[in-house]
């Protein structure tokens, strides 16, 4: 029987019936008494040196009360990369100062360098122009591709920084040798080339912040939406504008998706904050879409060439890869990270294979910076496994789920140590395969193909078996591999008097629904009513402290916390059961919401105990302190490793090149599920965001680095019926072995997993139409490439 | 968006001296115009709604075929025009998404003779009558390239009058993000002939495809335009689309067009 309240229950997201009315609370819903407007004032090309700005005229036009411009921002600090990571012969990477507003130089058409502040919005948006018109930039050749970018050492993105390159990693260095050994033994290689496109991210919501300043205390607030207003606070703080963190307040209220880019923090925070302290107004700033376009953090953007060393029966021997990931003009805060160790760290997929060697040059170009995308690096690790060993299995004539059986790891094998630097806790990839053969009927296929050719249509399946490492993530590990930060989480649980609870968590919610699951869980935990509970996050002078919600990390790791928190208040509360109950503290079990004498009839319920901690009539205070109140960090042990099995099925018009998923089976292993509805759409919306790059999604910018896709005329999202209806399993479940819930999240799966499924599709639906020399076509796979490629 | 005037007249006569203001525009249903001033790209001085206009709006049989108002929105053809030109109402039903429908309409269409909208295709195919506050113009003489019109400065449409054809139908290729015509082909069979008006593909805006009309006249089945080739040098080439894909889709997409008229 499905459960109706608690863990397991799909309890209905209680936040969405104020998204659906419209009575969320965004940041650029807010009004305030005062604000000013700012608009920001952005290269209209890719590169170039400022060789003079003339503020006078804006400053004079109607309602203009600031200007601002690189200059006065050039003595504070720089956006910071979060992790440093060193080049193969040990030097650190190239770290160029990310100042709040462009000096000297714009890197990419978008980049910001200058601010205008007036009354109305429509006056600094005039006077931005005016502002524009009077700005000299000396055009310099932009450097977009990322080929001819390491190749022309002539000309730069950052002049001290002569190759382009920001560092050339490789993973594990160490094993390069052995790698190579072993591919040249391989009875057979197959090499291929792929591009793994970049990707807007398109958040419903645009980026927008508010800053605000109270003289009389020399306190900061920044609106802001943010993924994690505490790492915003620290950057603000600590890197650029050197506020003591005690002074400022980062507050994200409902925030409308980020999908990543709103992990990090933009020049456009500090500047609302500085405005806002010269002109002792609220400052604000909404950006427009085109703006999202040009200046959000993209995603993605990997070209590789990826090799496997295999036997003749498709034994994985081997695989080394080539990748240029482009980090665009400046480094976002995880912009390091994502192609390098949530990255090649995932380049043994969940095979066992012995050798893997992963080498990334990370490069500079005139592009909008790149950072963490759902998925961020992972799904570029699975795109080029998962197409490489579908290209093997074309080369070597052998069946796809064969092969997968065969060097998928067993269950037998876990703890397994991988060749690139994980453990995998836990998993059974075999059981989350043969559910997706199962659920997605492959062994109809050959009459639903038959029944497509009847149409006219070319059909074909694709497979992927996808692992991920996400509940990002301990910092013991995160701290090896070179994070700055640690990545931990902090709950607290406040039970007021009354019983009701307040989870102030670090986790922060912007479309996941933690506001339902979580209390379902303390729910679960404290046997009290979900409505009973809320949640608390998103604002620095409310929640303990947090690293905010990405990498799949919300359950898993604040989550965890919040458990650890739950712990603590059941053991307060016995302390208080068994002063009421007069027993002794071990004597006393919780259970069902009560608090009871072992043994005995004698029972407290928890309101009682609530209640009681806040009227401490006759406590022994020495011993027992009033309050119901606890908080804990929890620093996880490892990352989780969720993985899984999607099947997706393409039908192609071979006379447009139109493909249409026709069904898209995924069988995941999540660990432990709390809520299966959320559990379910996050899988949906994720692999809608997969077949979204797979089929529809490019970022192009032409040779001038202009952007074609500034705009959804050119930028193409999947809609409604660019997907099909899904096929979702979450039944195979190996538990986290290392989280109280064991739980292994799900936020990114299905954007990892299913890209590779689709365009293998593609491929074998070609195939069967006969059209065998098309070994690959890149993402996205759009009409056009897939007739040109037919007819090439 | 700059400051502008607005002004909505209720009948021609009061749209035409209305527009004889310097700087004035009409404005439709706004779905091309106000966006492009929101980007600041356009700024009318005044702005002369057109919806206001009773003599402008509707669908009805009359002299000469369908006469549909040219400030009718999309949504109202699609429904009103479905008993007596099927294929043209279609193509008004598969138009942007229901917000654009309900307010976008035929006279905004086809005076901003956008290289990928589909009415054009619908008034080159039909050799409809393109009604002014002025005078009439026949289809052939209206469309003169891409975002170019017979218009005269000042002039407006008034009025789409459509010779209903035996048989139509229009299948559009949509450019994956716009959803716009990538490529689009309307077909329209007539006791006297074919027509064939293609849409989305050429760097000349709509154009009629002259061979596969002889052909289709000749024998309307797609056997009859098979061994037909387009030639790619006039077609738009972009990041959706190459020529020689769009010269492909012209073919392709007449050929479904002849299977699907009715
Ligand atoms: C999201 C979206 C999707 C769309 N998809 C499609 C599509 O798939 N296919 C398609 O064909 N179109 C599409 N359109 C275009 C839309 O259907 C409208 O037809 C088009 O925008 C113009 O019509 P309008 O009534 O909105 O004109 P307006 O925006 O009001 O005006 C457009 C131009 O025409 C002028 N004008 C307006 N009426 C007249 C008149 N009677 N006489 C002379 N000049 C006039 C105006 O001054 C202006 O220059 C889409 C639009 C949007 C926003």
């Amino acid at each position: 029987m499905p459960k109706d309240t608690g863990i397991g229950a799909s309890t209905k997201r209680r936040e969405d019936v104020r998204f659906l009315t419209g009575r969320g609370v965004y940041t650029d819903d807010l009004s305030l008494f005062g604000q000013a407007h700012a608009v920001m004032v952005r290269s209209s090309v890719a590169h170039g040196r400022i060789v003079s700005i003339d503020t006078a005229a804006a400053e004079s036009m109607p309602g203009v009360l600031a200007v601002f411009t690189g200059e006065d921002f050039k003595d504070v600090g720089g956006n910071p990369a979060g992790w440093l990571i060193n080049s193969r012969d040990g030097t650190p990477m190239r770290e160029p100062k990310r100042p709040v507003l462009a000096h000297g130089k714009v890197r990419h058409v978008g980049d910001a360098y200058a601010a205008v502040i007036a009354e109305t919005y429509a006056q600094a948006k005039d006077a931005a122009q005016v502002l524009a018109d009077a700005t000299v930039i000396e055009e310099l050749p932009a450097i977009v591709d990322m080929r001819a970018a390491v190749a022309d050492a002539s000309n730069r993105v950052h002049d001290e920084i002569p190759d382009n390159l920001c560092f050339d990693w490789g993973w594990i260095e160490d094993n390069r040798a052995a790698v190579d050994a072993a591919m040249k033994a391989a009875p057979h290689v197959v090499t291929l080339e792929l591009t793994n496109n970049r990707l807007v991210p398109n958040a419903m919501e645009p980026r927008a912040s508010i800053g605000e300043y109270f003289p009389g205390t020399g306190d900061y607030k920044l609106t802001t939406t943010s993924q994690n207003p505490h790492l915003t606070r620290l950057l603000v703080c600590a890197f650029v504008m050197g506020i003591p963190e005690n002074k400022l307040q980062v507050v994200a209220p409902d925030v409308g998706g980020g999908f990543g880019s709103k992990i990090y923090h933009y020049g456009e925070e500090a500047l609302v904050l500085a405005a806002a302290k010269r002109l002792g107004r609220p400052v604000r700033w909404t950006a427009e879409r085109t703006e999202s376009f040009l200046s959000d953090a993209h995603g993605r953007d990997h070209v590789t060439k990826i090799e496997l060393g295999c036997t003749k029966e498709g034994d994985i021997l081997a695989i080394r890869t080539e990748t240029l990931a482009n980090v665009g003009a400046y480094l976002s805060n995880f912009s390091t990270a994502t192609p390098t160790f949530l990255h090649g760290t995932l380049m043994a997929g969940p095979y066992k294979v012995p050798h893997v060697y992963v080498n990334v040059k990370t490069v500079f170009t005139n592009t909008a910076p790149v950072d963490a995308y759902r998925g961020a690096g992972r799904p570029e690790a699975t795109y080029s496994i998962e197409r490489v060993i579908d290209k093997m299995c074309r080369e070597l004539g052998l069946d796809p789920f064969e092969v997968r059986r065969r060097n998928l790891l067993t269950p037998d094998q876990f703890p397994y140590t991988t060749p690139v630097g994980l453990v995998y806790d836990t998993g059974n990839y075999q059981a989350t395969l043969d559910k997706a053969v199962e659920l997605a009927d492959v062994a109809g296929f050959e009459a639903r193909r038959a029944e497509s050719a009847k149409r006219g249509k070319l059909r074909g399946m694709g497979l992927s078996t996808w692992i991920e490492a996400c509940g990002i993530a301990p910092s013991h590990l995160v701290g090896v591999l070179g994070s700055r930060v640690g990545l931990y989480d902090a709950a607290t649980v406040r039970v007021n008097a009354t019983g009701t609870i307040s989870v102030m968590t670090g986790a922060h919610s912007h479309g996941q629904g933690h506001e339902t699951v979580f209390p379902q869980i303390v729910a679960e935990k404290l046997g009290i009513p979900e409505t009973s509970v809320e949640i608390v996050h998103g604002d620095t002078a409310k929640i303990p402290f947090g690293m905010g919600s990405y990498g799949s990390r919300s359950l898993a790791v604040a989550g965890s916390a919040m458990d650890r928190a739950l712990d603590k208040i059941i053991a307060k509360g016995k302390k208080i059961a068994a002063h009421m109950l007069e027993a002794a503290e071990g004597d006393i079990t919780f259970a069902d919401g009560k608090f009871s004498v072992a043994g005995t009839d004698k029972a407290k319920s928890f309101g009682e105990i609530a209640f009681s901690a806040y009227v401490p009539h006759n406590y022994p205070l020495e011993t027992l302190e009033p309050g119901l109140e606890e908080t804990a960090f929890y620093d996880p042990a490892n990352f989780t490793y969720p993985a899984g099995a999607y099947i997706c099925e393409v039908e192609v018009d071979a006379e447009t090149g139109k493909v249409d998923v026709v069904a898209f089976t995924a069988a995941d292993d999540f660990g432990n599920v709390m809520n299966p509805l959320i559990v379910e759409g996050q899988v949906h919306g994720g692999v809608g965001q997969g077949i979204g790059q797979a089929l529809c999604e490019n970022t192009s910018y032409d040779e001038n680095g202009q952007l074609l896709t500034g705009s959804y005329m050119d930028y193409a999202m999947p809609r409604a019926d660019d997907v099909p209806f899904y096929t979702v399993d979450h039944s195979c479940a190996t538990p986290c072995t290392h989280n109280p819930l064991g739980v292994k999240g799900c936020g990114e799966a299905g954007a990892i997993g299913s890209p590779p499924a689709v365009v293998n599709a593609v491929i074998d639906a070609l195939h069967s139409g006969g059209h065998t020399h098309v070994t690959h076509i890149d993402m996205p796979v759009s009409p056009n490439r897939v007739w040109q490629a037919i007819n090439a | 968006m700059h400051n502008f005037e607005f002004v909505k007249p209720s009948s021609i006569a009061d749209a035409v001296k209305a527009l004889a203001a310097e700087g004035a525009q009409p404005l439709s249903g706004g779905q091309t115009l106000l966006p492009t001033m929101k980007q600041r790209l356009a700024a009318p001085e005044v702005l002369v709604s057109l919806t206001g206009i009773a003599e402008m709006q509707g669908v009805c049989m009359g002299e000469g075929g369908l006469h549909v108002g040219a400030a009718t929105p999309h949504a109202v053809v699609a429904r009103e025009a479905a008993p007596s030109y099927p294929a043209l109402a279609a193509l008004a039903g598969g138009i942007g998404d229901p917000a654009v429908r309900n307010r976008g309409t035929i006279g905004g269409s086809v005076a901003n003779n956008d290289p990928a909208a589909c009415y054009p295709a619908a008034v080159l195919a039909s050799g409809a009558t393109v009604v002014t506050d002025r005078r009439r113009i026949a289809a052939d003489d209206y469309f003169q390239g891409m975002f170019t019109t017979a218009l005269e400065e000042g002039e407006f449409i008034t009025q789409v009058i459509f010779p209903v054809p035996q048989a139509a139908a229009y299948v559009k290729f949509n450019q994956p993000a716009s959803r716009f015509a990538l490529t689009a082909v309307f077909v329209a069979r007539f006791a006297d002939g074919v027509r064939v008006a293609v849409t989305g593909a050429s760097n000349n805006g709509v154009f009629r495809w002259e061979e596969a009309e002889a052909a289709l006249s000749a024998d309307f089945s797609t056997a009859a335009i098979s061994g037909l080739s387009v030639s790619d040098a006039d077609m738009i080439s972009d990041l959706h689309g190459s020529a020689a894909y769009r010269a492909n889709l012209v073919k392709v997409l007449t050929g479904r067009a002849v299977n699907a008229a009715h």
